[in-house]
C-alpha cells in the first residue's frame, strides 16, 4: 500500500468503524481471531489435552450447555418453574457479567488512542477505581439508595481519573512517554494497594481484603442468586454511547480526534493538545476507574489483592480489536467475555489454563496491528483497513 | 533564534534558577527539622565496610555521630541553595546530584542511628540489581540508537527468564541455559523487528504484543507443567560467584566489582564493548546513521534494513541475557511475571542515560541502588511501610522521565518506520 492510499482510506474512514462497508471493516478482525483460536489449538495440543473437547467446554462455558436450555424450557412451558431455565442461562449471563468491565476498560483504551495516546495504565486505574468506591461502598452507612450508589459510582471514577491525570500531565507537562508511566502507574498502585487492604481497608479476619460494601451502594441484579447479572452492563452499553457521542458528535470530541491524527495541524488550527492530553488521560482513567467500580459493586461487593490483574492488557487488545470505535470495543468486548468465561470452565474441564486466553489476545494483536498478515495468510485483495494506532516514539 | 526567543530565554533561566534555589533551601531545612532535631547528641551510626564471605583485606568499620553527620548535610545542602540564588551554577546535573547526596546521606544516618549499617553489603547489591535494568537499558539503546524502539523488553526478559531455568534444569547446564534464554531472546526480537520492518506495525504495539505474548505464554508454561514437575523443570540452581584474584582484595571495590557471577561480568563486558562499537567502528557510524537520518544513510550505500534487524536482534539476545538475570542468575527457579516491570524501568534507564551505553549504565545504577536501599531500609525497620518503600523505584522512574534532569534527545528517526 502506498503512502498516499492510506492517507486516502485514513480520511475516508476517520468516523466510521472502518474503510467501506461494514462486511469488509468487520472481515481482518474476524479473522484475526479465528487465526488466533486455531494458533491457540495448537498451544492446547501440544500442552496435552483435546482440543475439540477444550473448545467444547469453551462453548458451553460461555454460551451454555443446549441440552439444559431445552430441559429448562420444557420445564417452564410445563410447569412455569424457572429455577431450570436460570440454570441454563447461568453461563450465558456470566459471561456478560465478565464482559461489563472489558467494555469500559476497552473504551478508557479507545479514547486515548483516538487522542493518540497510549493508555497501558487501565490496569491501575481499574484497581484504584474499585478501591475508591468500595471505600465509599463500605465506610459510608445510612444513605438511601438513590444517593449512595451514584456516589460509589463517581468514586470509582474519580479515582480511575486521578490515576490517569498523572501520566497525563507529566506527558503535556513534560513530554514523558505515558507508555513507561502508565506501567509505573500500575506498579505504584498494586503496592498501595497491597497496604492498604493490609492497613487501613484491610476487614477484620485474616484476608487481606476490603469490608463487604453497604446493600445501598450495590448495583441492583436482574435475577435471583447466584445469577449475576446486574445494571452495571446497562450502564456499559450507555456509557458506550455517550463516549461515542463525544468522540463524534461534539466540538470536544472533535478536537481529541484531531490532535490524534495529527498534532502539528490541530496545534496550527488553535487546538490547546496539552489541555486535550490531560483531558482525555483523565476521561480515559475515568472509564478504567468505573470498570472498577462496576465489578466492586455489582459483583463482587468487596475487593482484594490481584483484582484488576490482566485487564489492562486486555484492554488494548479489545480497542485495537474494536478500531477504537465504541461499538467495535463493545462487541469485542462481548467476545472477551464469552472467552474468558469460557475458559474459566475449559480449565475446569479440559485442564487447559486460562493463560491460554492471553496467548490468543497476545497473537490477536498482532494481526490486528499488522493486517499485512492476514492479507498474506488469506490471500485477501485490498482490503481497506484503517491504520488505528496513532502513538509516536519518545518526542513530546 | 528569533528575538523574542532571546528575550524569553533569560527570564526562563532565572526561574529555573530560583526554582533549584528555593528546593536545595527547602531540602536542607528538611533535613534539619526532621532529621536532625529528632535525633539525640552523641548517638552514632556504624557503617560496616567488611562483608562476610568476601575477600576483600579488613578495613575498619565508619562510625559517624548522627546529629553532627545530618546538621552538615543540612547545612551543604542550604549553601549550595544560597549559592544558587545568589550566583547560580550552570549544571542542573550538580545540583540534582547534591539535593539527592545530601538528602540520603542524611537519611541514611539518621535511619541507621544506634544500629550498624553494612555500606558494602549494600553498593554490592545496588550493582547486582541494576544488572537486568542494566541490560535492558542496553538493549533499548542498541535497538533505538537505529530507530527501532522495541518496548516489549519486559516480555523477551519473561520468555528468556523461563527458557533459561527450564533448559538449565534440563540438561543440567547452566551455560546451555544461559545459551538458549540469548536465543530466545534474539528471536522474540527477531520477531519484533520483522513486524516493525517488514510489516511497519506500529512499533509500540508490535512490543506490547510481545508483552502479553510473554507474559501470557510463561505463565501458561508455568501453571501447565513446572507446577508439577518443580524438580524436574524449574530447579537449576545458579552461577557460582566467581572471584578475580588480587583485584577482589580491594576494600569495597573488590566485593562490588570482582566477586560477581558470570551474567554481572557479562553485563560490564556488553557496557565496554558496546560503548567501542557505537563510537569506534563503522558498524557504529552506519547504526547511529541510519537512527538519525535514514534517508542520507541509504543514499550513501548503508543497507538500513539490514543495520536495523542486526541491531534489534542483538538488542534481544542482551535482553536474553537480562532475563537469564533472573532465573539462573539470581534466584534459580522461575516464578510468574517475576521480571516486575525491570524491562520498562530499563527503558527510562535508558532515557536517562541519553541513548548512551555508559550513561545507561550509571542510570541503571541509580535504580539499582533504590532498589537496595528499600531492602535495607525495611531490614531496618525504619518507620515507612514496606510498600511505600516498594514504590520507590517505579517513582524515580517516573521523575527521571519528566526530564528535569537534563532534557535527553533520542535519536532523530526514533520510532519511525523507514521506507525507501
Amino acid at each position: 500500500m502506498t503512502e498516499k492510499d492510506s492517507t486516502k482510506t485514513k480520511t475516508k474512514s476517520s468516523e466510521g468503524i472502518g474503510g467501506g462497508t461494514l462486511r469488509e471493516a468487520l472481515r481482518v478482525p474476524a479473522l484475526a481471531v479465528l487465526t488466533g483460536l486455531l494458533i491457540g489449538a495448537i498451544a492446547i495440543v501440544a500442552s496435552g489435552s483435546n482440543v475439540f473437547e477444550a473448545y467444547y467446554a469453551l462453548f458451553v462455558g460461555s454460551f451454555g450447555d443446549p441440552v439444559r436450555f431445552y430441559n429448562g424450557f420444557q420445564q417452564f412451558f410445563s410447569t412455569g418453574e424457572t429455577s431450570g431455565l436460570l440454570r441454563a442461562i447461568y453461563p450465558f449471563t456470566e459471561s456478560l457479567v465478565t464482559a461489563t468491565p472489558y467494555i469500559f476498560a476497552g473504551l478508557s483504551v479507545a479514547l486515548g488512542f483516538r487522542c493518540g495516546l497510549f493508555n497501558i495504565g487501565a490496569e491501575g486505574q481499574f484497581f484504584i477505581g474499585a478501591l475508591t468506591s468500595a471505600f465509599v461502598g463500605y465506610s459510608i452507612t445510612g444513605l438511601p439508595a438513590f444517593i449512595h450508589l451514584p456516589l460509589a459510582i463517581l468514586a470509582g471514577m474519580a479515582g480511575g481519573a486521578l490515576w490517569g491525570t498523572i501520566p497525563g500531565y507529566l506527558k503535556a507537562r513534560f513530554g514523558a512517554h505515558e507508555v513507561v508511566n502508565t506501567i509505573m502507574m500500575n506498579w505504584i498502585a498494586f503496592r498501595l494497594s497491597d497496604w492498604l487492604l493490609n492497613g487501613p481497608m484491610k476487614a477484620s479476619g485474616f484476608r487481606p481484603v476490603t469490608p463487604n460494601i453497604e446493600h445501598t451502594a450495590e448495583l441492583p441484579r436482574f435475577f435471583p442468586d447466584p445469577l449475576r447479572l446486574n445494571w452495571g452492563f446497562i450502564l456499559a452499553l450507555v456509557v458506550a454511547y455517550i463516549v461515542y457521542w463525544f468522540l463524534f458528535k461534539t466540538t470536544l470530541g472533535f478536537e481529541i480526534r484531531s490532535v490524534g491524527a495529527n498534532p502539528d495541524a490541530a496545534r496550527y488550527a488553535g487546538m490547546n493538545i496539552i489541555r486535550n492530553f490531560v483531558m482525555v488521560m483523565a476521561l480515559a482513567g475515568g472509564l478504567a476507574g468505573l470498570a472498577g467500580a462496576s465489578q466492586v459493586l455489582g459483583v463482587d461487593h468487596w475487593v482484594g489483592q490481584g483484582f484488576s490483574a490482566g485487564y489492562g492488557f486486555d484492554a488494548i487488545a479489545l480497542a485495537l480489536l474494536g478500531k477504537s470505535h465504541p461499538a467495535g470495543v463493545v462487541l469485542a468486548a462481548l467476545l472477551f467475555g464469552f472467552l474468558r468465561s469460557g475458559a474459566t470452565r475449559m480449565q475446569s474441564i479440559a485442564g487447559v489454563p486460562i493463560d491460554i486466553i492471553s496467548i490468543i489476545q497476545g497473537l490477536v494483536i498482532v494481526f490486528i496491528a499488522a493486517p499485512d498478515i492476514i492479507r498474506w495468510l488469506y490471500r485477501l485483495k485490498n482490503i481497506k483497513v484503517e491504520e488505528t494506532v496513532l502513538t509516536r516514539g519518545w518526542g513530546s | 533564534m528569533t528575538t523574542a526567543e532571546i528575550a524569553i530565554n533569560p527570564t526562563r533561566v532565572r526561574r529555573a534558577r530560583i526554582a533549584y534555589g528555593s528546593v536545595l533551601i527547602g531540602v536542607g531545612l528538611f533535613i534539619f527539622f526532621v532529621f536532625g532535631l529528632n535525633t539525640q547528641p552523641g548517638v552514632q551510626t556504624t557503617f560496616g565496610i567488611n562483608l562476610a564471605g568476601f575477600n576483600a583485606l579488613p578495613v575498619p568499620d565508619l562510625v559517624v555521630p548522627v546529629q553532627l553527620t545530618v546538621y552538615l548535610m543540612a547545612g551543604i545542602a542550604v549553601f549550595f541553595g544560597a549559592f544558587q540564588l545568589a550566583r547560580g551554577i550552570k549544571s542542573t546535573g550538580t545540583l540534582v546530584g547534591v539535593i539527592a547526596a545530601t538528602f540520603v546521606i542524611a537519611f541514611l544516618v539518621w535511619a541507621a542511628q544506634g544500629k550498624s549499617f553494612n555500606l558494602t553489603g549494600m553498593i554490592n547489591s545496588s550493582l547486582v540489581r541494576a544488572t537486568p535494568i542494566a541490560l535492558a537499558a542496553l538493549c533499548g539503546v542498541i535497538s533505538e540508537r537505529s530507530a527501532v524502539i522495541n518496548i516489549g523488553i519486559e516480555g523477551i526478559m519473561l520468555l528468556s527468564a523461563q527458557t533459561a531455568v527450564v533448559t538449565a534444569s534440563l540438561t543440567d547446564n547452566l551455560y546451555a541455559g544461559l545459551i538458549a534464554a540469548i536465543l530466545v531472546g534474539g528471536l522474540l526480537a527477531a520477531f519484533h523487528a520483522y513486524l516493525v520492518i517488514r510489516f511497519k506495525v506500529d512499533q509500540i504495539v508490535s512490543g506490547v504484543a510481545i508483552n502479553i505474548f510473554g507474559t501470557g505464554l510463561t505463565s501458561f508454561v508455568s501453571s501447565r507443567f513446572l507446577e508439577k514437575n518443580t524438580d524436574l523443570l524449574n530447579n537449576s540452581g545458579v552461577f557460582p560467584v566467581i572471584s578475580i584474584p588480587v583485584l577482589d582484595r580491594i576494600p569495597i571495590l573488590g566485593p562490588m566489582l570482582f566477586q560477581n557471577n558470570i551474567v554481572v561480568y557479562l553485563m560490564l563486558l556488553v557496557v565496554v564493548v558496546m560503548h567501542i562499537m557505537l563510537f569506534y567502528t563503522p558498524w557504529g557510524l552506519r547504526t547511529r546513521a541510519v537512527g538519525e537520518h535514514p534517508k542520507a544513510a541509504d543514499t550513501l550505500g548503508v543497507n538500513v534494513y539490514l543495520v536495523r534487524y542486526i541491531n534489534v536482534i542483538l538488542g534481544g539476545m542482551i535482553a536474553g541475557l537480562g532475563g537469564a538475570y533472573f532465573t539462573i542468575g539470581s534466584v534459580g527457579r522461575f516464578d510468574e511475571i517475576m521480571t516486575a516491570g525491570k524491562g520498562f524501568i530499563g527503558l527510562a534507564a535508558m532515557i536517562f542515560g541519553k541513548w548512551n551505553p555508559i550513561g545507561a549504565f550509571t542510570s541503571s545504577l541509580i535504580f539499582g541502588f533504590a532498589d537496595s536501599l528499600q531492602v535495607k531500609l525495611q531490614i531496618l525497620r525504619v518507620p515507612i511501610p514496606s510498600e511505600f518503600l516498594l514504590m520507590a523505584p517505579y517513582i524515580v522512574t517516573m521523575i527521571v522521565l519528566t526530564g528535569v534532569v537534563g532534557r535527553a534527545i533520542p535519536p532523530a528517526a526514533d520510532g519511525q518506520p523507514y521506507e525507501k
